[in-house]
């Protein structure tokens, strides 16, 4: 299992049955991705157009070889949901939901270690490959497929830059969402390693924001890269000690600073936009050299 | 949610730490009640929640029940950080004969909780040299074991009773950041007083998304009474100092709002994020509340992915026709049903920027102006 989806991975759906878990299952299916099955506790036995829904994961690897899961659930039960996934054999976990525990998170990495699982977020808008597969929430009729890599930890904004970028006349290779939480599991480096070894992918737009450290370490594994990096962090006014929204984005005792990340992510080799409307032209003259 | 000095204590006391004889007062009388009572000399800490507290003269020491009132006096009449202090809480003096440091964190990028200890205490602990803090990183599936604290104890320089008590506090503080979900626990300094070793000051960050599991925690940060209400509807809010109102969806996406509007040369008045799926009365209750606090302009910018652009026109319309949007409109829409939201604006004489840096130079243009309607039909 890699995190390149594709028309073939077999998709579950955990919360199917919810507002949005309805709602974006439907989404992906209309967008070519097979999913093939659904959980909600005690609604096992119905179906969410034309999707089963069953009352555990292991009747969805079973009957339906499963081999993927976007987790819809509400955050005090993400835990739960995930463990039962990684139990039940399943390797990529898509964590939709916000608002999960960081505890919880912390556990349910330990476990996807002890087992190999891939882990996307939590708060995370998913994984896109364009005209391909997507799983997660994004809004799929902005993308076309095309030869620049995405990654970001905010939802919108990613959305902006990629709409962005094709209005250019530019395409997405992929696009994945590592989360908005102060942990989470893919990091930047997983995806940019990804990136560099795929051969639809030229370039890569990496969208960070203020908080922790995630863009600086992303910035020691640019300086090893051979494809060009343009990188765009937002927060540049945001004050110290607020979280702002993201419960990853705040600026705490002088660390996380947006001058601290943007001059490692230059001298890590990155082209550094100052805004996101700046992204397309630094794209046009990476790929020009 | 960090929690005030008295209420981290007291949790350090539910988990069996040592803590200082101490009361929390609110008044001159209490104070001298309290020093006389304990009988001994005592310190008064204001009870706030920035950083720097002693530098702004929040501690102060008093010999005697009669200067614990005047120092009372002056700590209840004072600011710290922008903030009244309201609250003081009155301690025992400590003799202490050296001072340590001991926190837990959680390192991002090993995802797992880090215990942190130096050797120096007392002070912020990112003014110690790195080479002189102590790490002991915890795999949460086993927990904190003694002999890594053991260790810690050994390269801190402590040996003894002593020593034995740090370990035994450490280990009480990691099962309190897991019970508890903190993110953060710092005891600074980790005083040691004869042959006790006490936690004379102490720092409590607890993991809000968990609230849902720890239904008595008090909540310290609600941001007045506009923060109170949009954070009840479920959204996403930080008041500022500028002049312009600033509603967007998503989190990185506001945060680019407000850097396009500084970069104009106008400041965000607030950080409001409106996405995750917030229906049109949730984003117009918010949108009427923000109207509320007064600003020179309103500057909503919109990428619509799952917030759809036609359900949005439609809240801002129906907003506008309310009447409470006295301040000038400079809106932003662009993405999901992008033609059927600029329609309805239309309709009602409002209309709307394609791209984010247009409407942020219009919306710092209008502050420039003093706010002069543009975007209206009168």
């Amino acid at each position: 299992m890699t995190i390149r989806v594709d028309e073939k991975t077999k998709v579950l759906v955990q919360g199917i049955t919810g507002h949005q878990g309805a709602f974006h299952a439907l989404r992906m299916m209309e967008y070519g991705t097979r999913v093939v099955a659904g959980t909600s506790p005690g609604k096992g036995g119905e179906s969410i157009d034309g999707i089963p829904v069953y009352e555990t994961v292991e009747a969805c690897v079973q009957r339906h070889g499963a081999n993927a899961s976007a987790l819809f659930v509400p955050a005090p039960f993400v835990k739960d949901a995930a463990f039962e996934a990684m139990g039940a054999g399943i390797r990529l976990l898509v964590i939709v939901s916000e608002h999960v525990p960081l505890h919880d998170t912390l556990d349910i990495l330990a476990y996807a270690k002890d087992t190999g699982s891939y882990v996307v977020g939590p708060n995370t808008f998913g994984i896109i490959v364009p005209e391909q597969c997507k799983i997660g929430i994004m809004p799929d009729h902005i993308y076309r497929s095309g030869s620049i890599g995405l990654v970001s930890r905010s939802g919108t904004l990613s959305y902006e830059i990629a709409y962005s970028l094709v209005e250019d006349g530019w395409g997405i290779s992929m696009a994945v969402g590592i989360g908005g939480d102060a942990v989470v599991g893919l990091s930047y480096i997983d995806v940019l390693k990804w990136m560099e070894q795929d051969e639809e992918t030229e370039a890569i737009t990496l969208i960070g924001e203020i908080g922790g450290s995630a863009e600086e370490e992303a910035a020691e594994f640019i300086k090893t890269m051979r494809k060009p990096v343009v990188a765009y962090v937002a927060g540049q006014t945001a004050p110290e000690g607020k979280r702002m929204g993201h419960a990853g984005a705040i600026i705490e005792r002088g660390r996380g600073t947006y001058r601290a990340k943007c001059e490692a992510l230059e001298e890590g080799g990155a082209q550094v936009a100052a805004f996101p409307w700046e992204v397309p032209d630094l794209v046009r003259q990476c790929l020009a050299i | 949610m960090r929690l005030y000095e008295y209420m981290a204590k007291n949790m350090l006391a539910d988990y069996g730490i040592p803590i200082p004889k101490s009361r929390v007062v609110t008044s001159v009388d209490e104070a001298v009640e309290t020093a006389d009572d304990f009988g001994v000399p005592v310190v008064l800490k204001a009870q706030v929640l920035s950083g720097g507290r002693g530098k702004a003269g929040g501690i102060q020491f008093a010999e005697t029940p009669r200067i614990a009132g005047e120092n009372a006096q002056t700590l209840l009449a004072s600011e710290i950080g922008g903030h009244r202090v309201e609250t003081l809480l009155v301690e025992e003096r400590l003799d202490i004969d050296r001072e340590w440091y001991l926190g837990i964190i959680i390192d991002t990028a090993s995802k797992s909780p880090v215990v942190m200890a130096s050797a120096q205490g007392g002070v912020e602990i990112e003014t110690v040299p790195d080479r002189n803090i102590f790490r002991a990183t915890i795999d949460t599936k086993w927990g904190l074991f003694r002999y890594q604290m053991r260790a810690l104890t050994t390269d801190m320089g402590i040996s003894g009773v002593a020593a034995r008590q740090v370990q035994t506090i450490a280990i009480a503080l990691y099962r309190l950041f897991r019970r508890e979900d903190a993110l953060m626990a710092e005891i600074n300094p980790l005083a040691l007083c004869g042959d006790e070793v006490v936690a004379a000051d102490a720092r409590l960050t607890l993991d809000d998304d968990s609230r849902f599991r720890h239904r008595d925690w008090p909540d310290t940060e609600a941001f007045g009474e506009i923060g109170a209400r949009i954070a009840e509807l479920g959204l996403s809010y930080v008041p500022l100092a500028g002049d312009v109102a600033v509603l967007a969806n998503g989190a990185g996406a506001t945060m680019a709002t407000m850097d396009a509007l500084a970069h104009f040369g106008a400041d965000p008045m607030n950080f409001l994020d409106v996405g995750g799926g917030a229906d049109r009365e949730k984003m117009g209750e918010a949108l009427r509340l923000l109207a509320s606090t007064d600003p020179k302009v309103i500057l909503i910018n919109v990428f619509g992915g799952i917030t759809r652009c036609d359900e949005l026109a439609q809240m801002v319309v129906d907003a506008k026709a309310s009447g409470v949007l006295e301040a000038p409109l400079v809106i932003r829409l662009s993405g999901t049903n992008e033609d059927e939201g600029r329609d309805i604006l239309e309709a009602a004489g409002l209309n709307a920027f394609n791209h984010l840096d247009q409407a942020a130079r219009r919306a710092a243009e209008l502050v420039g102006e003093g706010g002069a309607d543009d975007n209206s039909s009168g």
